[in-house]
């Protein structure tokens, strides 16, 4: 027994490290240099540049803009998520392959797509368009637009996180909540939901992640009109097909830093819980 | 709180899980529903939990319908087999869970959850979390948390079925103690024949999903209603259409009108109780269930021929069973060179 360990780690010390190298070596070259080379030439003529490029006031109007859609979007898409997985896992009907292959759509259909869709829903001509429109809502080329756009590209991350833990948890602890007692909302607070948070949270994170740095579907609907309604994403592509390289650069920086800033939020939280 | 069940059926798919199941249990007692896996126990005892629903029949406690009532109203303290922990809570938190649930006050809930730990012998481990603990604390943990709402009923589905066999033993010498203390009608499911005659004063044994028969452990042993619970029960030797228990056969040297000949094929000595296997003229094996001072007397080897009479044999065909006792040769050693075959079937 002891010798086949010993072996195991031997084989692990040739074999392993050049799986190891050859990991290491696609991140390097394919995730990391690119992000390097972009942080080099943000600051290659010093912080001032890009960060008057930022503090200018599209930049400033689309970096709130981007938190706004963040703000509405991702809860939505989080108490969405809960239910549909909760639906999928909980409650067995014949239907469900219809929701589950439904929750894969915005993975498969091109965020383009979507949002041209989307046109054809709200836009001129489309089918809620007269309603709306007297109603005095508008959706397209504004705030409500992008915000749909961001919630429909960003509705998986949630339920396919959560699904497997709830999974994995099973009914025993949900079904001993109410023999004590616990009637079925309680026993969603206190047993269900704390069983699944971590599940939860990661969604909440990637669907962060992605609401942060949509593009496509968001150009489609959003008109990208600078100080109106240009998140992040279409500031940094305006400002790029302007030659406007630092203004470029430093708000994919910034796109880039509030990014890492939510993964490490994440991970901080996981540490503190495992302590 | 006495507990009935009337008439219960429960189809999962084509999968007859309950049928026409009616059962009676007195209040105050500890009853065991016994029976093979599959055989509808568990899903009689959730069912009375409320945690599966009835297709058809009624469950009643102390006299009332319950079966429209949601597990939460029932006030039953259920026990599951894989512990069913809060892993997200402290033992603390679990077993005071149903009471901050029925908000009681702070203090309340601490001293009756102390009181529940000292009860289960947890109380030190207030503070840790169920993955922490070993596999019969964490079912000690779980049934401080059942008994801690003061449920009418308790009910435990296989309790000790996750854990080893050193903790199983002492965890029922536990629940019977403690049945003792409180007095709550109890219900508990389980395979194992030895436990359910160990803990229960009245045992319910199940066959797919039909009451085969109920009764102390007594009257099950020595007098099954039919084959499948004399099997079940203890151990049994099938002869012809007679059944007879290993330690209800005689073994002697001597042969005469009501024995049976047989040759030794294997002699298994498990510390006291001495296990002899025989097979008969017509192929069918036997075994008989010795003492090791009454295998010294009948100085049996293996490849030897011997004599048997079943005593107390069964037949559950109707017909009247032999019972050979009383003419007994006094079994003595004697030279193992008779070689005769028996005459009888």
């Amino acid at each position: 027994m002891s010798s086949s360990v010993g072996n195991h780690a031997g084989g692990s010390t040739t074999g392993g490290w050049g799986l190891r190298v050859l990991g290491l070596g696609y991140i390097a070259v394919l995730l990391v240099a690119p992000l390097i080379l972009l942080f080099y030439k943000t600051f290659e003529e010093g912080l001032a540049p890009p960060f008057e490029a930022i503090t200018s006031s599209d930049g400033l109007h689309a970096l709130k803009l981007t938190l706004i859609t963040v703000a509405i979007a991702v809860p939505i898409n989080t108490v969405f998520g809960i239910i549909c997985s909760l639906l999928l896992v909980r409650h067995k009907w014949k239907g469900n392959w219809l929701i589950d292959a439904a929750l894969n759509l915005p993975f498969a259909i091109s965020p383009v797509v979507i949002g041209l869709s989307l046109f054809l829903l709200y836009g001129k001509h489309g089918w809620l368009e007269p309603g709306l429109a007297e109603a005095g809502i508008k959706v397209l080329f504004s705030t409500p637009g992008i915000v749909l756009a961001c919630i429909f590209v960003s509705v998986p991350f949630v339920v396919r996180e959560t699904v497997p833990v709830l999974q994995e948890i099973g009914t025993e602890q949900e079904q001993a909540a109410e023999t004590l007692g616990a009637g079925p909302w309680q026993t969603f607070w206190r047993v269900t939901l704390p069983a699944i948070r971590w599940g939860v949270a990661y969604g909440v994170v990637l669907c962060t992640a992605r609401v942060l740095g949509e593009f496509g579907a968001v150009s489609v609907v959003s008109g990208n009109i600078s100080g109106e309604t240009q998140t992040l994403p279409l500031f940094v592509e305006k400002n790029y097909q302007n030659f406007n390289l630092p203004g470029a650069f430093g708000a994919a920086v910034l796109l880039a830093l509030l990014a890492l800033a939510v993964l490490m939020a994440m991970n901080l939280l996981k540490r503190k819980e495992a302590a | 709180m006495g507990i009935s069940v009337e008439g219960a059926n429960k189809s999962f798919g084509d999968f007859q899980a309950l049928d026409d199941v009616s059962i009676e249990v007195p209040d105050g007692s500890l009853t065991a529903l016994l029976g093979p896996s599959g055989s509808g126990k568990s899903t009689l005892l959730r069912a009375i939990a409320g945690l599966e629903t009835l297709d058809s029949g009624r469950v009643l406690i102390d006299g009332e319908d319950v079966s429209k009532k949601p597990t939460q109203k029932r006030e039953v303290g259920f026990v599951f087999q894989h512990y069913a922990a809060f892993k997200h809570m402290t033992v603390f938190e679990n077993v005071g869970f149903g009471l901050k649930i029925r908000k009681w006050k702070k203090e309340q809930v601490r001293a009756r959850v102390h009181e529940l730990l000292n009860l289960v012998q947890l109380h030190g481990l207030a503070d840790r979390y169920p993955s922490q603990l070993s596999g019969g604390q964490r079912q000690r943990m779980a049934l401080a948390r059942a008994l801690a709402v003061e449920p009418q009923v308790l009910l435990l589905d296989e309790p000790f079925g996750a854990l080893d066999a050193k903790v199983r033993k002492d965890l029922r010498t536990w629940l019977r103690r403690l049945h003792e203390e409180m007095n709550v009608t109890t219900i508990f499911v389980t395979h194992d024949q030895e436990e359910a005659m160990d803990v229960a004063g009245q045992l319910v044994v199940m066959n797919k999903g039909r009451v085969e028969q109920s009764g102390s452990a007594d009257d099950l042993y020595d007098k099954p209603a039919n084959e499948f619970v004399m099997s079940f029960v203890g151990e049994v030797n099938r002869l012809g259409d007679n059944f007879v228990r290993p330690h209800d056969i005689e073994v002697v040297r001597d042969r005469d009108d009501s024995t049976e000949e047989a040759m030794v094929q294997r002699i298994v000595a498990l510390g006291f109780e001495i296990r002899v296997e025989f097979v008969l003229g017509d192929g069918t094996e036997v075994w008989a269930q010795l003492t090791r001072g009454e295998l010294q007397r009948l100085e049996l080897e293996e490849g030897e021929i011997a004599y048997l009479r079943p005593v107390h044999a069964k037949s559950f065909n109707g017909s009247a069973p032999p019972d050979p006792q009383g003419a007994s040769t006094p079994p003595g050693p004697t030279d193992g060179g008779d070689a005769e075959v028996s005459a009888a079937a």
